[in-house]
């Protein structure tokens, strides 16, 4: 069959220093056809937008991208503009405090000699508008609007930009249901016009609804194609494709010694820092007794990291109610101090930013949390703190020249293991462990996975987050299943799969 | 070179501690020992331009009259810069507090015992007030500080009406102009201040030696021992050159005295308690440090009680100087306090600086105010080569760290 080929990738490969985050992937998308990307987190959806948007510019990858017919070879973004190829990020790319208008034309102005022609601006806005339908004043700041239209702002300054080819980046992951079926026909109508979409998309259910044709990313690599008119695509098959994977990463062996129970979060809501009628986390309740280890999945904006850190000394959100408690006693977690004192610690996923004082040594980065530790009367005794900081080298087999170099010039994994070191030193209860081996070597996260392990053996109650689920059915004995803010159920070890979480997660 | 590469490894070195060479380790810490070779350098310069006035015994007295209160603001400052913010009113504030003061003597007619706790604790509130909108609402210290230079320099003129006021009563002028007399008698030269220059230099040696013992015995020295020797034996001379010096002149001021229990005090506070440790955190990441359980507001918020407290301290010593407080008295102050710092290598971005780094860029500034005054260089030339050094010094900081990187 004769197809009329808008965009075809080939072969692209992108490595970044140690992963290989694309491996050989295969792309095609038909004119004026919606065609949905599927995959996990970290499966590659993004690296693949980017390298077609040209953030990656030619040359950062392999393989070839062939678009109306002729090869491509983008030096940037403003090269992927130019041919109509527009992508639509996650985060909003808008400047709040600027009107609809100036942010429709933005790095586009209509001008001439620099002079902005305001009326010219305010017609083709009009005209823009009624297109996404979108009814508002040109004039009105982008601040000032919901979620849901700000997404169609995103979608009139691509169609002002004359958009052949539009990427959407999980459009409706923010959006309420009736926003995301007005943004989801606005797609088939575009189709209509022959206008071609990709969509990524965790939401199987609108992507059945609306998608040509389906390829599902796994791992880096193009796992499958499929054709939504030539054969019946279930979400089954698609769940599948996303996470059948062999399962290569191996876990070191464990027997529970599970006791009584340690830690209790119960009824847990939170709401956003800024706007204070978006619920983060809905009426949460978990549980982790001493020896045990439970997981919590989800997929990226689930809430788990907000309930991690609105546990701990309410480090996000605001107008927390519920309560915590250890062996059965209320705590008090209101402030980091005060989690961390009542044996609360909270490894945080983003350990550069969050994590580690960089330009500082292992030895400040270890003593950090716990200088009590290694004081007395508030002057830190040098050769106790040394010993520490030798003490959780060692343990922790932190490979660096001493404990006075700076974390800064540590590899990712030894940066996580000071990190480690910082909470292990804190002598927690409860230990609560976010993306714990995100972004570091095989090597590294078995180690990792051993310490976890061990500090269970000790009796400690470890939560682990992660977005890595092969991860969470290795390590957990219990797995808790998380989607918008809300706990949709918890499986036992051994019923837990990954079919069972993913399935989970979409049919909510 | 060859000497230190030829040493055996002490006992219990970690086998993958790179032996020091000293090309390497001057290379490592080229900021470190170019602060106090630019000293060196600036000070044999004008001594030469000046022919020798400079190291004049009655001007080097001169010299640390001058600069003390920019040095004790320096210590107060560096705390705020590493916290990773900025006070632009201690100017303000040391003229403020000397108005007060003088107000207090000599209107009011109080004793010096008296005066100087209450413009202490003035100055701790002065603080406190910019501190907690700081800390505690997250307003710019910038902004907040910026107001405080302005609302302290009206109270000045207020409080002062306009005149100036003195003259201050004689124990209060002893703070800043009397000197510590000689128990031994002979006054010319003073022997208490030989004495205590020798003694100075015996604790630095001595306290060097110590660390270095312990660094060795866990492996982590990273200084050859031929340059450690080097360094430590011409710092104890110079000590013991300048308080000779200055024993052939009226001895050693007092505020010499209170500047260098001072800066033991705060290399202490920021090296070896947890309290500084913190501070260093808090400016090298505040997100981690609070997620580590740190109060970081409270912290925050002392670094500026702390700075008031010293501003204050430097208002009564430069008031006690000029026996007369005086509306114009501390503007462009904290240009030259927060200069010193920044020429002393701390970061703008906070969490890195040293306290000896501030004071040695104060002592920069004050050489070269000294001295191209000596020279008869017009207070508008004057301050287009400080303003470069300054340029010159940060520029220098940043080229080193992308280097490095």
């Amino acid at each position: 069959m004769q197809q009329d080929i808008i965009l075809e990738m080939r072969g692209i490969t992108k490595t970044f220093p140690g992963v290989k985050a694309l491996n050989n992937v295969n792309l095609k998308v038909r004119r004026g056809e919606i065609h949905a990307l599927c995959g996990e987190n970290g499966a590659g959806k993004s690296t693949l937008m980017k390298v077609l948007s040209g953030v990656y510019p030619h040359g950062s990858y392999e393989g070839e991208i062939v678009y109306e017919g002729k090869p491509l070879s983008f030096g940037g973004i403003r090269d992927s503009e130019r041919e109509g190829i527009i992508i639509i990020h996650q985060e909003l790319a808008l400047v709040p405090l600027l009107s609809i208008a100036e942010n429709l034309f933005l790095g586009n102005e209509i001008a001439s000699n620099g002079v902005i022609d305001w009326p010219e601006v305010y017609q083709r806005t009009e005209v823009l508008l009624k297109k996404v339908g979108l009814d508002e004043i040109a004039t009105t700041p982008v601040e000032k609007l919901g979620v849901g239209k700000q997404q169609l702002v995103e979608i009139a300054k691509a169609l002002a930009k004359d958009v052949k080819l539009l990427i959407l980046d999980e459009p409706t992951a923010a959006l309420q249901e009736n926003d995301s079926q007005k943004l989801l026909d606005l797609l088939l109508e575009f189709r209509a016009q022959g206008i071609s979409s990709i969509l990524i998309s965790h939401k199987l259910n609108e992507v059945s609804r609306v998608a040509d044709s389906i390829t599902v990313l796994r791992d880096g690599a193009s796992v499958s194609s499929m054709d939504c008119h030539s054969e019946v695509v279930s979400e089954e098959t698609i769940i599948r494709g996303m996470v059948g994977r062999d399962m290569q990463n191996r876990y070191p062996e464990r027997t529970p010694q599970i006791g009584d129970t340690l830690l209790e979060i119960r009824d847990w809501n939170v709401w956003h820092p800024e706007s204070a009628s978006r619920q983060m986390i809905r009426n949460v309740n978990l549980s982790v007794a001493a020896g045990e280890v439970v997981g919590i999945a989800g997929l990226m904006g689930a809430g788990r990291t907000e309930l991690a850190m609105s546990v701990f000394g309410r480090s996000y959100g605001r107008n927390i109610s519920g309560s915590v408690h250890l062996r059965g006693q209320e705590i008090d977690v209101s402030t980091v101090r005060r989690a961390v004192d009542n044996g609360i610690a909270y490894v945080t996923e983003d350990r550069k930013s969050l994590g580690l004082v960089l330009d500082e040594s292992i030895l400040c980065n270890t003593t950090l949390a716990n200088l009590p530790g290694v004081s007395s009367h508030g002057v830190i005794d040098e050769h106790e703190e040394r010993r520490i900081a030798e003490e959780y080298r060692e343990a922790l087999h932190i490979r660096t020249p001493g404990v006075f170099q700076k974390v800064l010039n540590l590899s990712g994994g030894n940066q996580q293991k000071v990190v480690l070191s910082k909470w292990l030193f804190a002598k927690p209860d409860v230990l609560i462990l976010d993306e714990p081996t995100r972004g570091i070597d095989v090597g590294a996260k078995f180690e990792i996975y051993s310490l976890i392990n061990q500090l269970a053996a000790d009796g400690k109650g470890v939560i682990i987050i992660s977005s890595e689920m092969p991860e969470l059915l290795g390590m957990c004995d219990r797995i808790y299943v998380m989607n918008e803010g809300a706990f949709l159920g918890e499986l036992a070890r051994d019923e837990a799969s990954q079919e069972k979480i993913m399935s989970m997660i979409v049919k909510a | 070179m060859d000497q230190t590469k030829n040493q055996a490894a002490p006992a219990g070195e970690t086998p993958q501690a790179a032996r020091p060479s000293l090309l390497g380790h001057l290379k490592s810490h080229v900021r470190d020992y170019g602060m106090l070779m630019t000293l060196v350098v600036i000070m044999a310069l004008f001594e030469v331009l000046t022919d020798g006035t400079l190291m004049r015994p009655v001007n080097l007295t001169n010299l640390f009259l001058q600069n003390s209160y920019i040095i004790i603001m320096a210590l107060g400052m560096l705390l705020v810069i590493v916290s990773g913010h900025i006070d632009l009113s201690v100017g303000s504030v040391v003229g403020f507090v000397g108005a007060a003061a003088a107000v207090m003597m000599v209107q009011w007619g109080w004793s010096t015992s008296v005066v100087v706790p209450v413009c202490l604790l003035m100055g701790c509130l002065i603080g406190a007030a910019q501190g907690y909108w700081i800390a505690y609402w997250q307003i710019p210290s910038f902004i907040v500080t910026l107001a405080g230079m302005l609302v302290f320099r009206g109270l000045t003129l207020a409080v002062l009406d306009g005149q100036s006021v003195g003259p201050f009563s004689s124990s209060f002028q002893l703070m800043s102009n009397g000197f510590i007399p000689d128990i031994f008698g002979v006054k010319r030269p003073n022997i208490t201040a030989i004495a205590l220059g020798v003694l100075a230099a015996g604790a630095i040696l001595y306290l060097a030696i110590r660390a270095r013992r312990r660094a060795k015995r866990y492996g982590i020295v990273d200084e050859p021992s031929l340059f450690f020797v080097i360094k430590n034996g011409l710092i104890a001379c110079a000590i013991v050159y300048i308080a000779y010096l200055l024993a052939t002149y009226r001895g050693l001021p007092n505020v010499l005295i209170i500047m260098a229990l001072l800066i033991s005090a705060y290399t202490f506070l920021t090296n070896r308690t947890t309290l500084g440790r913190r501070i260093y955190a808090i400016g090298g990441n505040v997100k981690a440090a609070k997620l580590s359980g740190i109060n970081t507001e409270r912290l925050t918020f002392f670094a500026f009680v702390n700075m008031g407290m010293l501003a204050a301290l430097a208002g009564l010593i430069f008031a006690a100087r000029l026996n007369t407080a005086t509306p114009k008295a501390g503007v462009s102050f904290e240009l030259d306090v927060i200069a010193a710092v920044f020429i002393g290598g701390a970061s703008m971005s906070g969490g890195v600086g040293k306290i000896i780094g501030a004071v040695i860029g104060a002592l920069i500034m004050g050489v070269m105010n000294n001295g191209m005054s000596i020279l008869g260089i017009g207070i508008e030339w004057q301050q287009v080569i400080k303003g470069l050094v300054l340029l010159a010094a940060v520029i220098f900081d940043v080229v080193n760290k992308s280097k490095s990187r």
